[in-house]
């Protein structure tokens, strides 16, 4: 069965990789930083980068599901 | 308890009055209140700067900022706690954030405080850039450790 998950990017990362979202199609099982690589040319994940899951933080090696927004942003700099 | 995003400025003081004015419950039952107002200057990292715009990511920042309020409830008796934070292109001497903790005793509003802020600063998905005098645009690395001196 395949999965469908949802990619934003964020801030200065969104102005790096030249887009806000990608649409991703999984077959089997996935985690976030196979996320990242799969939209991303198959480069890993930069170790700095932050990923949310359905707006939660998540740590980089967390499964996904079908139906998942998975967000990737440099770190917060709020307040 | 409330959390709100403003995508236009605000006055601080207008929304403590008003929160407070609303929040009948702890009518005679706070001593203590603290207030933190994190305001926008006209300098950082010795360069000049003229505006910032402040992206946020919608729906998490809110999920995220209640979080930290309960965390909060959970460490300290808060009787109330709001937290303002604006977003959009924002102004020097405009307000960034506001919170403000209503507690019985002081000691409880101040390391409450304390602690939303520096949990806002540290896990609420904000992104400041920075746009210079010179109009060169720069978005900041990370927020600094308020712990630090």
């Amino acid at each position: 069965m395949s999965m469908s998950i949802k990619v934003r990017y964020f801030a200065s990362l969104k102005e790096t990789v030249g887009r806000s979202e990608d649409d991703l199609a999984f077959v089997g099982l996935a985690t976030v930083s196979d996320v990242w690589s799969c939209a991303n040319a198959g480069q890993p994940l930069p170790d700095h980068i932050l990923a949310a899951v359905n707006m939660e933080y998540v740590d980089r090696n967390s499964a996904v599901e079908d139906g998942d927004i998975v967000a990737f942003f440099p770190p917060v700099t709020g307040g | 308890m409330a959390v709100k995003i403003c995508s236009e400025a605000f006055d601080p003081w207008q929304e403590i009055q008003h929160y407070q004015q609303s929040a009948k419950d702890m009518a005679g039952q706070f001593g203590a209140t603290s207030i933190f107002i994190g305001t926008m200057r006209d300098f950082n990292e010795g360069d000049d700067v003229k505006s910032m715009t402040l992206e946020h990511y919608p729906g998490m920042t809110e999920k995220q900022l209640e979080k930290i309020v309960i965390e909060a409830r959970q460490q300290w008796p808060l009787l109330d706690a709001l937290v303002v934070h604006r977003v959009g292109e924002i102004l020097p001497n405009e307000p960034i954030v506001l919170v403000a903790v209503w507690t019985s005793h002081r000691g409880d509003a101040f390391d409450a405080s304390r602690y939303l802020m520096e949990a806002l600063k540290s896990k609420a998905p904000f992104w400041k850039k920075e746009r210079l005098k010179s109009d060169v645009e720069r978005w900041l690395d990370k927020n600094t450790d308020g712990y630090q001196r």
